[in-house]
């Protein structure tokens, strides 16, 4: 069974249809990269996992996204939970204005998920090491996130994820604001995080998307155009608009 | 359709692996017309023309690097650069082919002709086209025509039998002419060599067209 299998999904803003019938389906453990123009919908694809987009008055969603084979827009679902379970990673870091290591332990608290104190600190550290940042910051974990580099931020809010023990992670740009090498570090969490966590990434980057991801998707114009294997995807794709995206012919 | 930075380099690449295609078949005529008609100078002219070709394959080799390094091409795009680097080295060998008979001219244009050489013009010949037409599917990324000469490799290969058959007769009844026999054997052998390297060309551009890797599958390269 897929970890996610999304059908015949519809999303509207008002009137304003942004998703057209996309069906697809994300086996577990996966990385899966979503990429193309901008205003193509993949970030808003990327929301409806998780029911971001619910912040947002007017929008309204249409067909089915099932998660481990429950519809996450059944009426009784903890959306709460849900985004515990599938957690998020947003372009532009957002530390909370505390300390490193209050940053990552915030998520852990208020969802009672520690036993003890010492368990408490236990997780932070092993997020903190999974989202391998813990090296950079064992020696100042009171001191402020703001004080982090952009990537060591971006690092803090995937630690912060990671805290819940989350089973889907959605990455929307992560790296798109970081220098090539906190990029690289973010690349290659990725690819580590794999093993145990089914990944979505929206990406600009089709270098990024062709180094990280298992399969790749092409959104256009709220249409999901083509997804296949990512090496198949950048050496032979099946739609002629994908070949004309990938090798800059629009976009 | 927008013009790409990219689209420049890719013609350029394509006009660098042309003239290197069309050199490499005047060096293939020229060495064959220097043993036929028995022009040693002709001959020694490919064999001074061999180091230009060598100097095109390094100039395509680098600018193929480059294009890879700076516009990091995708699907045809990268299919493209990746074809014109392996048909290069190609390319350069059958010119190395093409100096070795030259060579094998020289010394036979010192000896007595044998019976028009057989059957070799014809190959060779056989072996020119195969290597003009492989040139012209390239350029217009027709796979249906170089599936025909892959199939031509064959006439090529049954008429190298033919002449090591006759060579080989030859030399047993006349061993006198066992020496030079033995040049035109090799002569034939480098054409045969040829015919080979022309399918690989041809195998190549089919990977460029449909993306499909028929080499070695026998299956695929009649598809």
């Amino acid at each position: 069974m897929s970890k996610i299998s999304v059908s015949d999904l519809n999303f509207f803003y008002g009137k304003a249809q942004a998703l057209h019938d996309i069906s697809i389906d994300i086996p577990e453990r996966e990385v899966v990269a979503f990429i193309g123009p901008s205003g193509c919908g993949k970030s808003t694809f990327l929301r409806t996992l998780n029911r971001m987009n619910d912040t947002i008055p007017i929008a309204r969603v249409e067909g089915k996204v099932m998660i481990d084979g429950k519809d996450v827009y059944e009426p009784n679902t903890d959306v709460a939970s849900l985004r515990r379970k599938v957690g998020m990673v947003f372009q532009k870091s957002n530390p909370f204005p505390k300390s490193i290591f209050e940053n990552v332990a915030y998520g852990i608290r208020i969802n009672g998920i520690h036993k003890n104190r010492a368990d408490l600190y236990e997780r932070v550290e092993k997020a903190l090491n999974d989202a391998a940042l813990l090296g950079e910051v064992k020696d100042r974990m009171n001191t402020s996130a703001f004080g982090l580099s952009g990537g060591q931020q971006q690092r803090l809010c995937i630690a912060r994820a990671l805290a819940v023990q989350p089973e889907v992670i959605l990455m929307d740009e992560p790296a798109s604001a970081l220098d090539p090498i906190a990029t690289q570090k973010i690349e290659e969490l990725i690819v580590e995080l794999k093993k145990q966590y089914t990944i979505a990434i929206v990406t600009h980057n089709m270098q990024q998307a062709a180094r990280v991801s298992d399969r790749t998707a092409f959104f256009m114009l709220g249409k999901l155009v083509e997804v296949n294997p990512t090496q198949k995807m950048f050496t032979n794709p099946d739609e002629k608009l994908t070949e004309d995206y990938i090798t800059g012919r629009f976009g | 359709m927008e013009h790409r930075i990219i689209d420049q380099q890719l013609d350029l690449l394509r006009d660098k692996l042309l003239l290197l295609g069309g050199t490499t078949e005047a060096a293939l005529e020229r060495a064959m017309r220097s043993l036929t008609a028995r022009d040693s100078d002709l001959a020694r002219e490919v064999l001074e023309g061999d180091k230009i070709i060598d100097q095109m394959e390094l100039d395509i080799d680098r600018f193929s690097v480059e294009i890879l390094a700076l516009q990091q091409p995708a699907a045809h795009d990268l299919r493209f650069v990746i074809s014109v680097a392996k048909i290069t080295p190609i390319l350069e060998r059958i010119a190395d082919h093409a100096g070795s008979i030259a060579e094998a001219a020289l010394i036979l244009n010192d000896e007595p002709e044998l019976k028009k050489y057989i059957d070799l013009p014809l190959m060779a010949e056989n072996a020119a086209e195969m290597l003009r037409t492989a040139l012209d599917a390239f350029t217009s990324e027709d796979a249906a025509a170089s599936r025909r000469v892959i199939e031509q490799d064959k006439v090529i290969d049954k008429c190298y039998h033919r002449v090591f058959d006759e060579l080989i007769t030859m030399m047993i009844d006349n061993p006198v002419t066992t020496a030079s026999a033995a040049h035109l054997l090799f002569v034939a052998k480098h054409l045969e060599r040829i015919g080979d390297y022309v399918k690989d060309i041809c195998e190549l551009n089919v990977y460029l067209t449909e993306a499909a890797f028929i080499k070695h599958s026998p299956r695929l390269e009649a598809a």
